[in-house]
């Protein structure tokens, strides 16, 4: 029970329960690490980690790098903005590049799905997904399920809302399994155009109607509407913004009609006022600022526990 | 498996009363915690705090536990990893006379380790180890304890195992031939 069975972390699919409770216990070891007055820990020290950004992330790359270095591991960044992608060079050939300079893992986000699944084929280093395109984003997913585990202790049974832009979303797909292997029910909710065909086959419900689903849930997790996606496409997905946060957003006046408290999540950025208000956001129930220091945590022993196979 | 009672369940409670004993002789605990390293050094720290103050009633004890793994050298060498325990260190070490406690002093890499995470919290005035068990033809690094229960000559294939019983007068230590599974 005290390795992974796995050797890259391209998504949550392929994780075992074993794998999330190991994960999930040296996460708070991590924590505790974290918040102690010298925040560093010498694991990684001969290790070499190559961030590679293909797509823009502002909170991912930090709480990645930050959690590299408070491992002690040495971080090489790299952005695509100002690289020689640009000049046509490809994945393998870039990638490749940089490892012959010796680097012993890989954190990837590409805004193509399955780039990370690609090189862990490819490459004879370790990979690990920082969010795939629309297809998974597996450690936004499990610092999601243990921020929950540390606010209800247990996740079997419990009924949890992923409202919001499903389509668009690599964050919903990878919580959708997470929470499934941990036992959770899950509904996801949102206008049809933004809700996938074919998505009930993960073994969620689907809902329109974002009332009766506060009803029915113990957690609410809202995710963002993806604008550049709204605004690229030549028939929007929904009539207007002001429109979508009267269906969809989460506002006071709805958390007042339900008569017990629910958990509220958000994996950031927030459109506030869009799909959640400031008052919620803001509001006790509210787990947001927990979820950003967990993924700190998580990601130390992601990192901690891919490389300690060797 | 063969084994050999090093410690039987007497001379345990024999071995905590002296040492607790041997602690006030040094200390006065106005600037002086106990730290235990995780999981049994834990365990035997509090038995001391708990022995002192039944000795000293009057005095505060504070009794720290630290978890080494992720601060271990041989991270990447072993074949399974360790899965890390709690650190409870709700105080801060700074300035203060520190009792680290383990309950087997073998190669002393352990101690390294818990040398080098006790200073995440601080930097104590003093630093002094106190351990159950020194083995002490196996040291592979210049670390002795100034507070032993008892010095033991045995063979690095040997194996020390201290039977914790959370209650009083029932815990023992064993020295067996080979390490259990």
């Amino acid at each position: 029970m005290n390795q992974l069975s796995i050797r890259h972390l391209t998504g949550i699919r392929g994780l075992t329960r074993n794998d999330l409770d190991l994960i999930f216990q040296t996460a708070k070891g991590f924590k505790e690490v974290i918040n102690r007055p010298i925040k560093k820990v010498p694991s990684l020290r001969d290790i070499t980690i190559a961030n590679l950004f293909f797509e823009n992330s502002t909170r991912t790359r930090l709480s990645f790098e930050l959690a590299e270095k408070r491992l002690s591991a040495d971080v090489v960044n790299f952005s695509a903005g100002s690289s020689s992608v640009k000049k046509g060079e490809t994945l393998v050939d870039t990638v490749n590049n940089i490892l012959a300079m010796k680097v012993d893992l890989v954190v990837i986000r590409h805004p193509h799905p399955g780039a990370p699944d690609f090189l862990a084929r490819k490459l004879d280093t370790v990979v690990v997904n920082a969010g795939d395109g629309t297809h998974e984003h597996p450690t936004q997913a499990l610092l999601d399920a243990f921020s929950l585990l540390e606010r209800l202790g247990d996740l079997e049974g419990k009924n949890v809302a992923i409202v919001g832009d499903i389509r668009h979303s690599r964050v919903a797909i990878s919580n959708i399994l997470c929470l499934k292997l941990m036992g959770a029910n899950v509904r996801v909710c949102g206008p049809k155009t933004l809700i996938p065909k074919h998505i009930q086959t993960l073994g969620v419900e689907v809902s329109h109607d974002l009332d009766e689903t506060l009803l029915w849930c113990d957690v609410a997790n809202m995710l963002r509407i993806q604008l550049e996606r709204q605004e690229r496409g030549s028939v929007p997905y929904f009539p207007s913004l002001r429109e979508y946060a009267m269906q969809y957003g989460l506002n006071n006046e709805r958390m007042n009609r339900i008569d017990r408290p629910i958990t509220i999540m958000h994996p950031g950025p927030i459109n506030r006022g869009v799909e959640i208000t400031s008052d919620v956001a803001d509001s006790a129930h509210s787990i947001i600022l927990d979820q950003v220091e967990n993924g700190v945590a998580i990601r130390m022993a992601v990192l901690y526990l891919l490389t300690a196979k060797g | 498996m063969d084994s050999q009672v090093l410690i039987d369940k007497e001379l345990f409670e024999r071995l905590v009363d002296r040492m607790a004993h041997q602690l006030l002789e040094h200390h006065d605990f106005s600037e002086t915690d106990l730290v235990g390293l995780q999981p049994r050094g834990y365990l035997l720290a509090l038995r001391i705090q708990k022995r002192l103050k039944q000795l000293e009633p009057h005095l505060e004890i504070q009794c720290g536990a630290l978890d080494t793994t992720f601060h271990r050298d041989d991270f990447r060498q072993r074949e399974t990893h360790i899965a890390p325990s709690l650190t409870l260190m709700p105080f801060l070490v700074e300035n203060r006379n520190v009792i680290l406690i383990d309950d087997v002093l073998f190669t002393g890499r352990t101690i390294r380790s818990g040398l080098d995470a006790l200073m995440a919290h601080g930097r104590p005035k003093s630093v002094q180890l106190m351990v159950l068990i020194d083995r002490r033809f196996q040291r592979e690094l210049p670390i002795e304890a100034k507070y032993i229960g008892k010095s033991v000559d045995s063979l690095d294939r040997q194996y020390v195992f201290v039977d914790w019983e959370d209650q009083p007068g029932l815990s023992q230590v064993l020295l067996l031939n080979e390490k259990p599974k």
